[in-house]
């Protein structure tokens, strides 16, 4: 049995690898980690590192209670293919828009790495 | 093998405890709505053999229900596709009802979820991908789906301000809603942001409340309703779990099971008298209009201004004040129904659409994830 994906993925994350999987047989890109491809079932699936380039398909702003921040929540479509949840940091949390152009960036939060992404023209 | 159309109907009809009951648990309250549905149709406990119902904090309410209240079910459905699950429950008990497996259907909710808890129950571990990102959910969800729709249709936040109006008009002619106080289209605009473009007034509140309803086959229905309101179609839609994994963020599955339930039931959306919507935030009123046939993608914001969809406009929605101004304890969707039954059973008080005949009831699970439509109709209809 292989590793499973979930373990697979985050060992590449620590190592500062955003990897995503492909199938084989159909070429398409998948995210989250999973042990078959949705769709078809495939399980031919290799680890591909991702291009880290996207655009904003969808954003919204937390608002939080002092003294904790706000901070903005995107869905970003990877170049790839697959949608992600993810923030956008680099500029006021309110002007993140929709169709902008980012690149993403492994971060440490807490004790686990963790996806954001910048604009990409930074 | 067809939808049985009009060969089962809803007989019995109850809420309870809507707003705060402090002290009672969920199946209290469950328990509480059930025997007032059942007396409602004239019958006891023991003459139900079937069982559906999903409580948000007990696993296996099937079988606590079945103790509590004394039921020895033949048939005993969990279904839980979130807020959704009530409308599936409605088309399974119909195909059970038709097949001759249960004679009886008692469908049943409840939660004490603002005394128990004072927030949303969640009953589900947030995703993994998601969490680190810190949403608010699920808040946060809808609100990514509106973003999408302002930015593809100009839809703003004035039109979502309009469905938290509408509602709350109607829940001032509801006694049992939980806030009935006069709102405007300003105070929406000025409440505290919860997620952009969200704020507070455009999220459902949470309340503690329960429902039920009772269903029979046709055949015996006038013997325990004065008009019973009959099961014409039954649909339901799966298409995902995350809203990062929702395939389109401006159309949900809403559009499969609302033209799968039309199809059934042999109308379509210029037939309907009165519209039932589960609205956990404003964007749902917006999105399911359009889904369902009520309006053209994208058209959804102008549709619901002026009051269109409030008390003396053109198309009545959620006439008992919704999830946002009438009550939420978690998973409305089984308020959807009793309201549309109530509706076509022409025993909604002040706030009932005179003549109404065919009443449609929409069911949402999770964030957008799972949709499913109920149509109703008066013994006209059939």
């Amino acid at each position: 049995m292989s590793e499973a994906p979930d373990i697979v993925f985050r060992r590449h994350l620590e190592a500062g690898r955003f990897m995503l999987q492909r199938s084989r047989e159909t070429g398409a890109y998948i995210f989250y980690p999973r042990v078959a491809e949705p769709g078809t079932g495939c399980t031919d699936l290799e680890w591909v590192e991702a291009s880290g380039l996207g655009t904003v398909h969808a954003t919204t702003v937390v608002r939080c209670k002092p003294p904790e921040a706000d901070h903005n929540v995107v869905l970003v479509d990877l170049d790839e293919g697959p949608r992600m949840m993810s923030r956008v940091d680099g500029l006021p949390v309110d002007e993140v828009r929709i169709g902008m152009r980012v690149r993403a960036t492994i971060l440490r939060d807490g004790d686990a790495p963790l996806i954001v992404f910048v604009p990409a023209e930074s | 093998m067809a939808f049985p159309r009009g060969r089962t109907a809803i007989v019995g009809v109850a809420t309870y405890g809507e707003g705060e009951s402090p002290g009672y648990s969920s199946i209290d309250l469950a328990v509480a709505a059930s025997v007032r549905a059942l007396a409602d149709a004239g019958m006891k406990p023991r003459d139900v053999d079937g069982l559906f119902i999903g409580l948000p904090d007990d696993f296996l309410s099937g079988m606590t229900f079945a103790e509590y209240l004394g039921v020895r079910p033949r048939l005993t459905d969990n279904n839980r596709t979130g807020g959704s699950a009530f409308q599936t429950h409605l088309l399974w008990a119909a195909l059970a009802l038709d097949a001759g497996e249960c004679d009886v259907a008692l469908i049943a909710y409840g939660s004490n979820q603002r005394s128990g808890a004072g927030k949303l129950i969640r009953s589900s571990k947030p995703p993994t991908y998601e969490a680190p990102y810190r949403p608010v959910m699920p808040a946060s969800a809808y609100a990514l789906a509106a973003s999408r729709h302002m930015h593809l249709y100009g839809t703003s936040r004035r039109d979502l301000a309009e469905v938290a109006v509408a509602a709350r008009r109607w829940a001032a002619l509801n006694p049992a809603a939980f806030l009935r106080d006069p709102l405007t289209v300003e105070d929406v605009l000025k409440a505290r942001m919860v997620s952009d473009p969200l704020g507070v007034r455009d999220c459902c509140l949470v309340t503690d409340g329960a429902a039920a309803v009772v269903m029979t086959r046709a055949d015996r229905a006038r013997d325990h309703a004065v008009r019973p309101a009959y099961l014409l179609g039954a649909a339901a839609a799966v298409s995902h779990r995350d809203i990062s994994s929702m395939p389109d963020l401006t159309m949900t599955a809403a559009a499969e099971s609302g033209a799968r339930a039309f199809a059934q039931a042999g109308v379509g959306p210029a037939d309907i008298d009165v519209v039932q919507l589960y609205d956990a935030f404003t964007i749902n009123v917006i999105l399911f209009l359009e889904d369902l046939g009520f309006c053209a993608k994208g058209e959804g914001g102008a549709f619901v201004s002026g009051g269109r969809i409030g008390p003396g406009g053109a198309l009545p929605v959620n006439t008992n004040g919704g999830g946002l101004s009438y009550c939420h304890p978690g998973m409305y969707g089984l308020f959807t129904i009793a309201e549309a039954a109530t509706q076509v059973m022409r025993r909604a008080g002040s706030r009932q659409i005179e003549g109404a005949s065919l009443a449609l009831a929409h069911g949402n699970g999770g964030v957008l994830a799972s949709q499913a439509t109920v149509i109703l109709g008066g013994e006209e209809t059939l």
